[in-house]
């Protein structure tokens, strides 16, 4: 195909989009790329001036903690390998081996299954193979990068990042859950409902959206922490104190993403044609069923996405969490400013930087994977305009 | 749609939009004319310190919290008007300010200094986000077909980092003598701190903000770029318009209506900007609107919260937003409407 003269581009004008398209990728992904890196390396090298020292680390090398050339490389094939055996062979197993109708938790369970194995050979057999090949490589095996896991270990072992990751698990999955359950069943009926009701739900929700998230926590935060009083003449004696329970905190995100929630389902609801359900209503199906067995079927890219942005928030909230959770409940994101905010030393700085690459990794994979609904959601909010 | 079945439907998530939304609004507001305190008491507090032949012993009045039963601080919750917003306004302040002619004094006031990095923050961020997003909208679209995915999957890395992770990515980057503050020095042959004054951690703040916005843009005005009409496009041409009056005069005019949403979320979620606060730690030289009412909400040493003054400062945030946004919610009531 040859693209019309008068659209064909001059050269300077092809060269600056392309050089200003390199120069955006850089900006985007460089802070992140920078902090991976910084995490791998003793405090001296991770805050030193000089880049290269960051990337070589000297002094992580001179520790003894560093990757030989051979490493590297066999590194990067298994890498390459357990991408390849993702993208072909894992959908093949999940289809073989889930039973019927029960695919989705097929495919939970093998990305499960998956990654622990992943996890187990990478971290726990290919260190001891190297180790042993290293001393039989010569100059292959002598460390060339300095790599060390310690500040990962310190964060999640020593410091138990991981309840913190627990917790986060628990908000996240249960603010998805409830959020997509109470979501789609509004989106359908707003999407379906001409009425000047549902405009106005529609037009508060909208108001609601922009409030800002502290306003609503300074009306929640006394009667979180008097509720055990004020819900005693109701509930009794084990009336619960609300502030510091997680479920509390699930349902404060679940309403507080309620408005951006069903405006986005409304709009999936509205691209589906409402011929669908007038035909199901006709062969003898409520408005419920019709909902249920006719509309959800075609309805899941619409869920994954708006789920995908209801754990976005859930995942990344760090106002609501901060204020509403005490410490023994408290999730990732919050967590990570007791680190920076202590900063005594700049082994604590480094231990920060490596539990904000924890909590990236997730989010990184999860581009990854969703990129596709990812993007359609972004535009679907937008394209009816 | 009969009523009931509309009722049904949406039914659980107006109950949760009006238990957690509506019903804190209604007490914040109520709160924000409310006073709660511990209830003192005073009380003659005779010490004695043993001397040479008698004691020395000095008797003084002391102001202590009341206890009850069970060995908590008994409050009292009072009513007092405009108090809480007398106290965070400062009015008489501002007065004797503006009346000295200092004008600069007024932004020592927390609530005014808030106010001046919010509004600051939300305007010029505005125009970069739409600027950059739709630039990198057009590069994108005139790139090879093969690159777009990967460059779009890069580009959603900094909307989809969490924005406390993404502000302290950028802030490790400058922190000390870190890798970029390094650069500047070496490139400008000056000693550089960026954390030891507003100003620059103000221009950190917009940078990362405009990082972390613009794939939002860049992504809506991509998908809008797709149903740019040819025709229209290829007419423009035979009439000899320039490649620049193409843009001007086709593609933004089509595009008009997803800049105007891109500019209503982008008004609501920079007003609330809160997260560069935290992860920058720039509480010291530059607050915003929402990170104060959450300072007055964290227990202070006594272990007491300002509800009073937080339910204010809240009330004041939302006034600002619904301000902001009146011309923009117009826009949309008249769009659905017409529809």
């Amino acid at each position: 195909m040859s693209t019309p003269r008068a659209l064909r581009q001059s050269f300077a004008l092809r060269a600056g989009s392309a050089g200003f398209l390199a120069l955006w990728c850089l900006i985007a992904a460089f802070p992140i790329f920078w902090i991976a890196v910084m995490s791998f390396k003793t405090p001296v090298d991770a805050f030193a001036a000089n880049p290269l020292d960051v990337i070589l680390g000297p002094e992580t090398r001179a520790r003894g903690h560093g990757l030989s050339l051979l490493d590297i490389l066999v590194g990067v094939a298994v890498l390459w390998l357990t991408a390849r055996l993702a993208l072909r062979n894992l959908g093949g197993w999940v289809q073989r081996f889930s039973p019927p109708g029960l695919i989705a938790l097929g495919w939970v369970l093998g990305a499960v299954v998956f990654g622990l194995g992943f996890v187990a050979v990478f971290l726990g057999l290919l260190p001891t193979v190297l180790g042993a090949l290293n001393a039989l490589a010569g100059p292959l095996g002598v460390p060339v990068i300095g790599l060390s896991t310690e500040h990962y270990v310190a964060v999640w072992a020593e410091n138990a990042f991981y309840s913190n990751f627990l917790n986060s698990l628990l908000v996240t999955t249960g603010v998805v859950t409830v959020s997509l359950t109470v979501g789609t069943l509004a989106g359908y009926g707003l999407a379906r409902s001409g009425s000047a009701l549902a405009f106005w739900i529609l037009i508060i929700a909208l108001v609601f959206r922009a409030l800002p998230h502290s306003v609503l926590v300074a009306g929640y935060l006394p009667v979180f922490i008097n509720s055990a009083e004020i819900l005693r003449p109701i509930l009794g004696e084990n009336a619960p104190t609300l502030y510091g329970q997680p479920l509390a905190v699930i349902a404060v995100l679940v309403s507080i993403n309620q408005p951006f929630t069903i405006w986005m389902l409304r709009s999936f609801f509205q691209s589906i044609p409402a011929e669908l359900d007038e035909a199901a209503r006709v062969d003898g199906c409520t408005h419920f069923q019709a909902f249920r067995w006719v509309i959800m079927p075609v309805m899941w890219p619409g869920v994954i996405t708006t789920g995908l942005f209801s754990f976005l928030l859930a995942y990344n909230d760090f106002l609501v969490t901060s204020l509403l959770l005490d410490a023994q409940n408290q999730t990732m994101v919050p967590a990570i400013a007791g680190y920076f905010n202590r900063e005594t030393t700049t082994t604590d700085q480094v231990e920060a930087v490596a539990a904000a690459v924890s909590i990236t990794a997730p989010l990184f994979l999860l581009v990854m994977v969703f990129q596709r609904q990812i993007v359609s959601g972004l535009t679907a909010g937008a394209v009816k305009g | 749609m009969k009523f009931r079945t509309f009722a049904a439907f949406v039914g659980p998530s107006v109950f949760l939009m009006l238990l957690f939304i509506a019903a804190p609004l209604t007490s914040v507001f109520l709160q924000s004319f409310q006073l709660t305190q511990p209830v003192l008491e005073r009380v003659e507090v005779e010490t004695c310190t043993p001397g040479f032949v008698t004691q020395t012993c000095v008797t003084e009045i002391k102001t202590r919290p009341l206890l009850d039963e069970a060995g908590n601080i008994r409050t009292t919750t009072e009513w007092v008007g405009g108090l809480s917003y007398a106290r965070v306004l400062q009015l008489g302040k501002v007065g004797e300010a503006i009346a000295a002619g200092a004008w600069g004094d007024i932004l020592s006031i927390d609530f005014w200094k808030a106010l001046r990095f919010t509004l600051t923050f939300t305007l010029i961020t505005l125009p970069l986000v739409i600027g950059l997003g739709l630039a990198i909208a057009l590069a994108v679209n005139n790139a090879a077909k093969a690159i777009r995915g990967q460059i779009i999957f890069v580009s959603l890395l900094p909307f989809i980092i969490t924005p406390v992770i993404g502000a302290l990515s950028i802030r490790w980057l400058f922190i000390g003598d870190g890798i970029m503050t390094a650069g500047l020095e070496w490139w400008l042959a000056r000693d550089i701190s960026m954390f030891a004054q507003g100003w620059t951690i103000e221009l950190l703040m917009l940078f990362y903000r405009v990082w972390h916005v613009a794939p939002f843009a860049f992504v809506i005005f991509y998908a809008g770029l797709q149903t740019v009409n040819q025709d229209t496009l290829e007419s423009a041409i035979i009439d000899g318009a320039s490649r620049w009056e193409r843009l001007r005069y086709v593609i933004v005019p089509h595009l008009m209506p997803l800049i105007v949403f891109v500019a209503l979320i982008h008004l609501m979620d920079s007003y609330r900007v809160f997260e560069e606060i935290v992860g920058f730690s720039s509480q010291a030289h530059v607050i915003s609107l929402q990170w104060l009412t959450y300072d007055f909400l964290q227990p202070d040493d006594a272990g007491n919260r300002a509800i009073g003054r937080a339910s204010a400062s809240a009330m004041l945030t939302m006034v600002g937003i619904v301000i902001l946004l009146i011309p923009l919610l117009r826009r949309t009531w008249r769009d659905h409407r017409g529809a």
